[in-house]
């Protein structure tokens, strides 16, 4: 065992570690720091795969801000401890809990054992390289950020171009809620 | 009946609503203070002028001659607002020459510091001017006990005051005069 | 160098990395405590008064003519003010939540540390006529990893915030939070434009290494004297990040009592401090990478030091010339203008500064596609 593979079980533990303790932790702002402790972690793991950009998106985007709103808006709301809930509710989120880790635990065999497609996914980016040239050159794809850039700008500018839809639309959507309707007052 | 104007505010240019040239214009002041004279006093060693009428620390004063002037009245006593001033009135012994007409002096004189206002009525009450305050600002000590001015320690901060009209003498000739009261 | 490391065990090499960066840590922090002094120093001048000049060490300060010189630039106040926290007693009042309230601190000072590793701040030459850039750890996308430890640092004051259980905190949090998430949109994009500037076209490296941008600028234009728009927005979203005046929500004196440290004291409220100043350092230092030529000297011209060890040593010396010079400018920023009101923050960042810098970023992109176009 090795340097990194010593690294490797430390973020691994943490990451799982901090989603387990989440769940577990009755209160919301203790979950959010765990979630965020989960997070940081796997940007670890990307570190160890020599993915920094991939690392630091994770920092950047999830840790640093995503959370950040989470964190806002468990304050800003005052949500305590969770108490005890309605026998009811406990059913109800047991059985999701367990259809989760179910279905987590199908995909990860499947990843592992069987040749279906999506255990092929880590194939797909050398077709990337077949059809993009630049400079007349073939863009290898590496961990720096140009081949990121190349691929999301190519061979990905459909996905991109609906996810940034969506997303616009979600935006109006919530413009839209919050705005407020002034009636006018008929005399 | 006072007739108001109501000025009619220009709209802002568009340097000016970016606030730049005023932030460039007030950072020119703050630099440009930072090389005119300081005004700071370097206190230990530099000490402000006080002013002639200052209300210092009150002090007891002796006369030309080194004599008490007090003669335990307790009149400061009665009118010291925060009653700050305890006096334990003694007699003057007989066999004292220098003062035989006189027939009190405090035995004890305490002001307590911690209560004093230096509202200065004491001075301005003492019917033999042997009470003042004087000039000393500076009262300090590590506990309760020391900061009570004793008899001696305010006789000390009073020293000898120019005296202009010799009370005691004057009373001295009148007694040796034949009138005394 | 590199033949060099290659040959060493990875304990070995280890060994060397923490030995760097212990001494990165102390240069920095020392940086740090002279900024407060600093801080103290300018402020008094600026307001007519003297500043700091009574503390004094017992063999340097009865030097003749040095010892009362140092004393009177107040060069000893930082130790005294270090010990002054060390030995304060530590008071935690009862009614914080004690695990998040002794975390909080640290959560403010370990990104703000954390991000010295990928600064760059000089460059050694080989005897090969290579140059190695001087850092911690040469990452390509620094400029990336230093936004992204960065928007960590607004944990520990809503931590402390939270933890401290009372309102002043607690405003000073939420306030702190928000502003962080407003300018941190503003920041980012005002950096765009600087990587389409930098990043020519057919040229493998990444553009995001902040040593990239530094040489970009060598014998050429400082990037400040390129984009001034990006330049302005940077500069106004770092003093929003660090939170400095004008833009001190999160602690705001007069009206929050102290904000979000409060219920702080002694050591706990010192790493606070310390913290808030490494900021300013960290981002004096990025500033001075990106847009004023990091180690290089003026625009246009070559380094006028020889490329040797001596070169070396001048041209960190410049690089922290211009730190320097930044923390002054932070300090003056601070000393100068009053405080922004709250909602006037929000204003400020959203309906000011992101369009500009949207429309920074658009006009950017045009002219570079431009300026490609007509170079091919």
């Amino acid at each position: 065992m090795n340097f990194v593979d010593l690294l490797f079980l430390g973020f691994a533990t943490l990451a799982l570690g901090g989603g387990i303790l989440m769940i577990f932790s009755r209160h919301p702002v203790s979950a959010a720091l765990f979630m965020i402790i989960s997070m940081v972690s796997v940007a670890g793991l990307f570190v160890l795969l020599e993915a920094f950009f991939l690392a630091i998106l994770q920092v950047l985007v999830y840790a640093g801000a995503v959370m950040v709103l989470f964190l806002f808006i468990i304050m800003l709301l005052d949500v305590g401890p969770e108490g005890a809930k309605s026998s009811r509710l406990k059913l109800v989120s047991g059985f999701a809990g367990v259809a989760c880790f179910s279905i987590l635990i199908v995909l990860s065999l499947l990843l592992v054992f069987d040749s279906s497609p999506i255990s092929q996914a880590s194939t797909l980016w050398p077709a990337l390289d077949q059809n993009s040239l630049v400079n007349g050159e073939n863009l290898v794809f590496s961990t720096r950020v140009k081949s990121f850039g190349f691929g999301l700008f190519t061979k990905y500018m459909l996905p991109i171009q609906v996810a940034g839809f969506l997303l616009l639309a979600a935006m109006v959507g919530v413009i839209i809620l919050s705005k407020k309707v002034i009636r006018e007052e008929k005399v | 009946m006072a007739k108001t104007v109501v000025l009619e505010r220009k709209p802002l240019s568009l340097s000016e609503r970016t606030y730049l040239p005023q932030i460039a214009t007030g950072l020119k002041t703050t630099f440009s203070n930072m090389f005119k004279p300081k005004v700071t006093l370097q206190y230990p060693e530099e000490k402000p002028v006080i002013p002639q009428n200052y209300r210092g620390i009150p002090t007891l004063v002796k006369d030309p001659n080194g004599r008490e002037k007090c003669v335990s009245c307790q009149l400061c006593e009665f009118v010291c607002p925060p009653k700050a001033i305890r006096i334990t009135p003694g007699e003057v012994p007989e066999e004292d020459l220098d003062r035989e007409h006189v027939e009190k002096a405090p035995q004890e004189f305490e002001i307590n510091m911690l209560r004093c206002i230096y509202c200065g009525y004491c001075q301005e009450v003492c019917p033999e001017e042997a009470i003042f305050l004087q000039q000393e600002y500076s009262s300090s000590g590590y506990s309760r006990e020391e900061l009570i001015n004793k008899k001696d320690k305010l006789y000390e901060l009073g020293g000898v005051l120019p005296d202009k009209h010799y009370k005691w003498d004057k009373k001295k000739k009148a007694e040796l005069e034949g009138n005394s009261h | 160098m590199i033949e060099f490391m290659q040959s060493l065990e990875i304990w070995q090499i280890l060994a060397i990395k923490i030995v760097f960066a212990l001494m990165m840590i102390g240069a920095v922090m020392t940086m740090a405590g002279y900024s407060v002094l600093a801080e103290r120093k300018v402020s008094a001048l600026m307001q007519g008064r003297l500043g700091p000049n009574r503390t004094v060490l017992p063999i340097i300060g009865s030097v003749p003519i040095i010892g009362p010189f140092l004393q009177g630039l107040g060069i000893f106040q930082p130790l005294a003010d270090g010990l002054k926290f060390l030995f304060k007693e530590e008071i935690v009042p009862g009614h914080v939540n004690k695990i998040y309230y002794y975390l909080a601190p640290i959560i403010a000072l370990v990104p703000a540390l954390t991000t010295m590793t990928v600064l760059p701040f000089g460059e050694f030459f080989t005897g090969a006529g290579e140059t190695i850039p001087l850092m911690l750890a040469d990452l390509d996308v620094g400029i990336l990893f230093i936004l992204a430890v960065s928007s960590l640092g607004v944990y520990g004051i809503v931590l402390a915030g939270w933890s401290s259980n009372s309102k002043y905190p607690f405003l000073g949090g939420i306030r702190s939070s928000a502003q962080m998430i407003s300018y941190e949109l503003a920041m980012g994009l005002s950096l765009l434009p600087i990587f389409l500037w930098v990043s020519k076209p057919g040229v493998e490296v990444s553009a995001l290494s902040l040593v990239e941008i530094v040489n970009s600028q060598h014998q050429a234009n400082w990037l400040l004297l390129v984009q001034p728009v990006s330049a302005l927005i940077f500069l106004i979203a770092l003093f929003a990040e660090t939170n400095r005046l004008p833009f001190d929500m999160p602690e705001s004196e007069t009206d929050l009592v102290g904000g979000f440290h409060t219920e702080y004291g002694s050591f706990k409220f010192g790493i606070f401090f310390v913290a808030e100043y490494a900021h300013i350092v960290i981002g004096s230092a990025i500033f001075t990478i990106i847009f004023l030529g990091g180690w290089h000297f003026l625009p246009w011209m070559s380094d006028p030091w020889p490329a040797n060890w001596v070169g070396t040593i001048l041209g960190v010396g410049w690089f922290l010339t211009k730190t320097v010079g930044l923390i002054f400018f932070f300090i003056w920023i601070r000393w100068t203008l009053p405080r922004f009101r709250y909602d006037q923050v929000m204003d400020l960042g959203w309906t000011k500064l992101l369009p500009l810098a949207l429309a920074n970023l658009l006009f950017y992109i045009v002219l570079v596609t431009w300026l490609d176009q007509s170079a091919l």
